[in-house]
């Protein structure tokens, strides 16, 4: 099992409490966060050609999300998994058909042995396609993947964490076309009327949906207005592929809580980034790479020292 | 003994809720509630007014409240969300499966305004579905208690059991029978007339119109087991198969379509353990509409009329 910056971001400990803070060690972590997300991408390709389904373009799109999040910006710990995560970060996926991204980052983060994700959607596996908690794999709160239904779930979480005087933050991950459903924009109607400032949400903001681009399929409008008309705090991240400006943005945002507005972060990413074929289109949204396709992608993803599962 | 089961009083399923929801909310911090713009209808103002801060409105978006309960108790709360049947169930069903039922979580789905019985909004309001909705979900407590008493106990019974429980409970004021300050236990049918000629399964409302029908019965010579089944998932399978092997007849009443709710777990349970004659009370395959409470469970077929008439054919199929 490998596991990546250990036992600094990862902690129960309460130490991690002054890192919040710190940028001291940032740069010694980025060298290691970006072979993190070289080794990830490598994951989320191979586990989708070995069953020959699954979700790879959001998957590599938001690989630098992930790794930030369990490689920087989240306390929160792989063992022991305990769901209800008193005292710490909490984190959920909305889009959950980018499992495969998850999947990798939570056992490169220890929560389950990295040669599990070889297990990914096959029969008896707790990789199911979409995250859930039903075959009990730590890491993951809530099964998703009906899509939309992610954000009432963090808030929720985040009103708990309220109730019981829990500092700590819930972060959330969502599609940008996954907004089109209704129960978003009641969710996000909820969280400003109540004020639910310990909630980070950040949007996948790639313009693409299954059947096209989300401007010709249902077009989003102008998304920053929308959200801040809803009374949110919003920021943008014009570079969502960019690991050091999607910390620094998650860093961000966390000091931009607790101002009685919920925050959301519209991260601009490129689905299937990181592999030219895949990149800038809609058409890796659900689909898996053919021998040859594989060939070249695995040769623009070289093995890193972390080492395949 | 059937002649001893008497009416004191008559007050809405609801209230029974509303008044176990308070009581409870003093015993277990962990309890918060949630209501889509349907509190007093729900009788939560109760709970709302002692414990302010425990208590979310939603607004008239009940997906988004499933999604919420499903937050609160996966950080260790114990959620009751409130709102009418319908919208507790059919409306938010993807929610439930997905974020509540299949990730096990532990919410109280509290349901009323169930049924026929909600009267005069008419059939866009009145669910006739949602225990067979319910009770085809993997992992789902289905409970639908008789009376205000028996509200207000499973109410509070249902915090101390770690998973998704569905409560259904009804808006008319309807005759009060069983005991004040009752230990609900979940599961556990409730025999409230021993008999011998037939058994008769009654759920919800639909348990008193049962009884007054027993009564009737008996001044005709005919012994009737009364068996309040106010959880219809997971079923009193022991209670069910010795009733019906003594009395090889059965009649089962609930305030549902025939299709997918009491009725159905229990002939679903005889066909493969003991088929004897069966018949439903319940409404065919049909939606309801506007109308007084009493004159639609008559037009409907859920009537005590309804209940002798059920008994009568599985006597003569005996």
């Amino acid at each position: 099992m490998c596991v990546f910056a250990a036992g600094r971001n990862v902690s129960v400990d309460g130490k991690s409490e002054q890192e919040d803070q710190s940028t001291r060690s940032l740069m010694a972590d980025i060298s290691k966060l970006t072979e993190l997300c070289a080794q990830v991408r490598r994951d989320i390709v191979r586990m989708v050609f070995n069953v020959q389904s699954g979700h790879p373009g959001g998957s590599l799109g938001c690989t630098e999300f992930f790794v930030a999040l369990y490689g920087n910006v989240l306390k929160h710990s792989a063992k022991p998994f305990r769901m209800e995560g008193r005292n710490q970060d909490l984190f959920f996926l909305s889009n959950g058909h980018i499992s495969p991204v998850w999947y990798s980052v939570l056992a490169r983060s220890g929560y389950f042995p990295v040669s599990e994700l070889n297990t990914f959607r096959k029969i008896n596996s707790r990789l199911q396609g979409h995250p859930a908690t039903h075959e009990g794999l730590p890491g993951v709160r809530v099964a998703s993947g009906s899509l939309g239904q992610g954000m009432s779930v963090a808030i929720g979480a985040a009103l708990s964490k309220r109730l019981n005087d829990d500092r700590r933050w819930v972060f959330c991950l969502t599609g940008d076309g996954e907004l089109e459903e209704g129960q978003c924009w009641e969710a996000i109607m909820f969280a400003a009327h109540h004020k639910v400032d310990n909630l980070i949400v950040t949007v996948d903001w790639n313009g693409q949906q299954i059947d096209g681009p989300t401007d010709q399929v249902m077009s989003l409008g102008n998304l920053p207005a929308k959200w801040k008309a809803f009374g949110w705090d919003v920021l943008i991240l014009e570079k969502g592929n960019d690991l050091e400006a999607v910390i620094a943005m998650l860093r961000r945002a966390k000091r931009r809580c607790g101002k009685g507005k919920p925050v959301v972060i519209l991260m601009k990413t490129e689905m299937g980034y990181g592999v030219d074929f895949m990149q800038g289109t809609h058409k890796w949204h659900g689909k898996a790479p053919n021998q040859e396709q594989f060939d070249s992608a695995m040769k623009q993803l070289p093995e890193t020292a972390l080492g395949d599962f | 003994m059937l002649k001893d089961i008497v009416s004191t009083g008559t007050r809405a399923t609801r209230e029974g809720f509303g008044a176990g929801l308070l009581e409870l909310g003093r015993q277990n911090p962990k309890v918060v509630g949630l209501t889509a713009d349907l509190m007093e209808s729900l009788q939560m103002q109760h709970f709302q007014k002692e414990f302010p801060e425990r208590f979310f409105q939603c607004g008239i978006a009940e997906a988004n409240m499933m999604g919420i309960a499903a937050g609160l108790a996966t950080a260790g709360m114990i959620p009751y969300t409130g709102t009418f049947a319908n919208f507790s169930t059919g409306r938010v069903y993807d929610q439930i499966r997905q974020s509540i039922a299949y990730s096990h979580k532990n919410v109280k789905i509290c349901a009323s305004h169930a049924g026929l019985t909600l009267g005069e909004d008419g059939a866009t309001h009145q669910i006739l579905e949602d225990l067979g909705l319910m009770r085809m979900l993997p992992g789902m407590v289905v409970i639908n208690p008789c009376d205000f008493n028996q509200t207000k106990a499973a109410t509070i019974a249902i915090a101390e059991h770690d998973g998704p429980v569905y409560l259904r409970f009804g808006r008319p004021s309807w005759p009060i029978f069983t005991p004040e300050n009752q230990k609900f236990r979940i599961g556990k049918a409730l025999q409230l007339a021993s008999g011998k000629d037939v058994s008769i399964f009654a759920t919800g409302h639909l348990v008193w119109t049962s009884i007054e029908a027993a009564k009737e019965l008996a001044a005709q010579g005919v012994s009737c087991e009364v068996i309040n089944i106010h959880t219809i998932k997971p079923l009193d399978e022991e209670a069910i198969l010795d009733s019906v092997s003594k009395t090889r007849a059965v009649v089962v009443a609930e305030e549902h379509q025939r299709n997918g709710g009491l009725g159905d777990a229990i002939a679903n349970l005889l066909v493969h353990r003991l088929p004897v004659p069966m018949e439903y009370v319940g409404v065919k395959d049909s939606f309801g509409e506007s109308g007084k409470p009493v004159e639609l469970l008559d037009k409907y077929g859920l009537s005590k009329k309804d209940v002798l008439w059920a008994v009568k054919d599985v006597l003569d199929r005996k």
